[in-house]
């Protein structure tokens, strides 16, 4: 799950690491009351910056990042945010719409860094990595400047030592005040990482910057938060901040009928019980010459609910011109199985040929129940039939 | 021969009182008879397994006092999950299969840290379909009778991935050694390698299927031990390659991050080490039986030249076949 910029800085205020004044508006009206408090904590004349809630980077450029001197100012260009539609290399070309801003003084930045929490799967414990360059794409510095990237593996007992911040800050080539702000800054960050479960942080740039008042500290400019989808039982305040306008709505149906459905641009449309073998059966599309329309685990158990609602989630891709149904019968039996594809099919029109790749426990019994079920649906033997019998369809011969 | 399980295993079941423990304890107790009992918190008396009963403890240490138990399946809620894997560990159970799916993974951080310093403890999973010694001890979620009993061992991260290979052997008339299901998350117990490694000191054990797919690089570890220790003949197959990167495909660990963990790089890796990759999930089968028959013609008649060089001689050659005997 990600969450916007707005909630990751209120986020950060929660664990004591400093942010910019301001915070989040869905009105011009509310924009303008955080204008005023940002004048009230640093003066008139405060210029302020507003920003486009949405999960995608890239907004600078796509002009969702304005800045303004005035209150009409400020509503103004609230209004013209709120509502628009933002296209960013991220977004794909439907893009977003913008449905809040986040209005917070500006800080005068005098260097970028680049600070990160994450997993190490090589050692299975939580590694910190830092860089002198910040502003740009890490693993755009891992390829040409590997030199410049430090990294700290943390014992998950102890969580992040002081020493292992301040050594971070020396690479950082911060010292003195700003060394001491670093190290602050750098612990609370990982507690944020370890406390909510998140499964990165990365906070880029990591500025070395003059707030309002000209007092120079070390901010976290930009911040990306990921959580692990399997620990949000434990964080209602965090799941609390899904926003699924956000979200593909073919994610959002699918999750609901616990499907793991993971849209992709290509016309044949799948259905695997497993997470490896779906992964698998697209591949194998790919290699006949087709191309797999979505990855889409059923899971081991495949209701009759879940199969139904599976068939109606790949025929409301417009794309789809075939469907290839792969599952192997383990202690869930292939006539039973049988049997819900059949209901399914009865009760979802599918307007596109159909293919059936059964294997597994009473695989014979499920294949003559498909067969005598009156159903146009094409039998398959093996996945590499199964893959070359949907390519075939799709392509209509 | 086999690998960490076999007649002798001793199997209790956390988490048996559950439908979904009861259900698999049933299942697993009819395959090889390998059950003793089970635990669930404040649920000890019995359990009937379909007609069979189950002695029911409050804790894993009082099950292993009765029951002599050297195995557990967990079957506990994810949220319970960890603290069920440590409490095994804790009455010192040395193999702990944990089935559950959905652990959060700074649990399972956790967990790792503490089974670092207990050498005797070997956790295989979590998000698992189990291990399986063709007739004679099942600890898992797995169809029992797609496997036969026989000389390959296969280490996978999937489940129905690695029915699906299973059964490509079986109905080859290729039998199964032991059968191990490491998991699809990031932080799991048993790695590739270590399975590898177990595989090739195991006499019984005369090839190996390796199943991985995107996420991480345990299988280029893997890779590189296999290339420089392993005796016996490898296939791999490898899954996403058509994977978009930066999305969990559907097993927590599957997620192409920051241009890591490709597909493509997993076999290139494996291919560097001479290890032959199945082309397709179709051809698992065909492909580990294409080898052993190009081994055994490569193979040297000489029956008492050492086998570690033996071996070494015969593993290049025989990714790309004949080539060698000129």
């Amino acid at each position: 799950m990600n969450i916007h910029e707005y909630q990751a800085k209120e986020l950060f205020k929660r664990f004591g690491v400093p942010v910019e004044t301001g915070g989040v508006a869905r009105t011009p009206d509310e924009a303008v009351a955080r204008y005023d408090e940002i004048v009230a904590a640093h003066g008139p004349d405060t210029q302020v910056v507003i920003k486009a809630q949405i999960h995608a980077g890239g907004r600078g450029k796509a002009g969702g990042v304005k800045f303004a001197k005035s209150r009409e100012e400020c509503a103004a260009v609230t209004r013209e945010l709120i509502g628009k539609t933002l296209v960013t290399h991220q977004t794909g070309p439907q893009g977003r719409v913008v449905r809040s801003v986040l209005v917070t003084s500006v800080m005068k930045v005098q260097r970028e860094l680049y600070f990160a929490v994450l997993l190490d799967r090589t050692v299975s414990r939580p590694v910190v990595i830092a860089s002198t360059e910040g502003g740009m794409d890490i693993e755009t510095v891992a390829a040409k400047t590997p030199e410049k990237i430090v990294r700290e593996i943390i014992d998950p007992a102890l969580g992040m030592m002081p020493f292992q911040a301040r050594k971070l800050c020396k690479a950082l080539g911060l010292s003195g005040d700003l060394a001491t702000a670093g190290t602050k800054l750098m612990l609370n960050i990982y507690r944020i990482f370890w406390e909510c479960d998140c499964s990165l942080v990365e906070i880029n740039p990591l500025a070395v910057a003059a707030d309002p008042a000209g007092k120079v500290s070390v901010f976290p400019l930009d911040a990306k938060f990921n959580f692990d989808d399997n620990a949000l039982f434990r964080h209602p305040d965090i799941a609390a901040m899904r926003d699924p306008n956000e979200e593909d709505p073919r994610d959002v149906e699918a999750s609901k009928h616990d499907l793991n459905y993971i849209g992709l641009d290509g016309d044949i449309g799948c259905m695997v019980n497993g997470a490896g073998l779906a992964m698998a059966t697209m591949d194998i599309i790919k290699h006949y010459g087709g191309s797999p329309a979505n990855f889409l685990d059923v899971g081991g158990g495949a209701s009759v609910e879940q199969v139904t609602a599976a068939f109606k989630l790949l025929c409301s891709d417009k794309n789809v011109k075939a469907l290839l149904v792969n599952i192997f019968g383990g202690i869930m039996k292939c006539d039973v199985l049988a049997a819900g594809i059949i209901a399914a099919a009865k009760a979802v029109h599918i307007p596109v040929p159909l293919v059936v790749r059964l294997e597994g426990t009473n695989v014979e019994l499920g294949k003559k129940m498909l067969q005598e079920s009156g159903l146009p649906i094409i039998t398959a033997t093996g996945m590499a039939d199964a893959a070359e019998k949907v390519v075939r369809a799709a392509r209509g011969v | 021969m086999s690998i960490l399980v076999d007649k002798n295993t001793r199997v209790i079941f956390q988490g048996i009182t559950g439908s979904a423990g009861k259900f698999h304890a049933t299942h697993c107790h009819k395959y090889a008879g390998n059950v003793v009992g089970g635990v669930t918190p404040g649920r000890a008396g019995e359990v009937d397994l379909d007609g069979v009963k189950m002695p029911v403890f409050d804790t894993c240490a009082e099950a292993v006092r009765q029951t002599g138990a050297n195995a557990t399946c967990i079957f506990v809620p994810a949220p319970f999950a960890a603290d069920a894997i440590l409490e095994a560990a804790d009455a010192g159970i040395p193999l702990i299969v944990c089935i559950t799916e959905g652990i959060p993974v700074n649990d399972m951080v956790r967990v790792k840290r503490v089974l670092a310093g207990k050498k005797s403890t070997r956790l295989i999973g979590p998000n698992c379909p189990g291990i399986i010694t063709p007739g004679q001890c099942k600890i898992g979620i797995m169809p029992g009778y797609i496997h036969k009993p026989g000389s390959v061992g296969v280490v996978s991260r999937s489940g129905t991935l690695t029915y699906e290979a299973v059964w490509q052997l079986t109905t080859r008339g290729v039998g199964q050694s032991t059968c191990i299901g490491i998991g699809g998350d990031p932080v799991n117990g048993t790695s590739h390698l270590e399975a590898v490694r177990l595989f090739n000191n195991d006499p019984a054990t005369d090839a190996i299927v390796l199943i991985g797919e995107i996420g991480g690089s345990a299988e280029e570890e893997a890779a590189a031990w296999i290339g420089e220790h392993c005796k016996k003949p490898v296939v791999a197959y490898i899954a996403g390659m058509t994977a978009p990167p930066g999305r969990r495909m559907g097993h927590a660990g599957a997620v192409i991050s920051g241009g890591k963990g490709t597909a493509a790089a997993k076999i290139e890796a494996l291919r560097a080490a001479g290890i032959a990759v199945a082309e397709t999930p179709a051809v698992i089968g065909e492909t580990l039986v294409a080898l052993l028959k190009s081994r055994q013609r490569a193979r040297p008649r000489k029956a008492s030249a050492p086998s570690a060089k033996r071996a070494k001689s015969v593993k290049k050659p025989a990714a790309k076949k004949p080539a060698k005997r000129k």
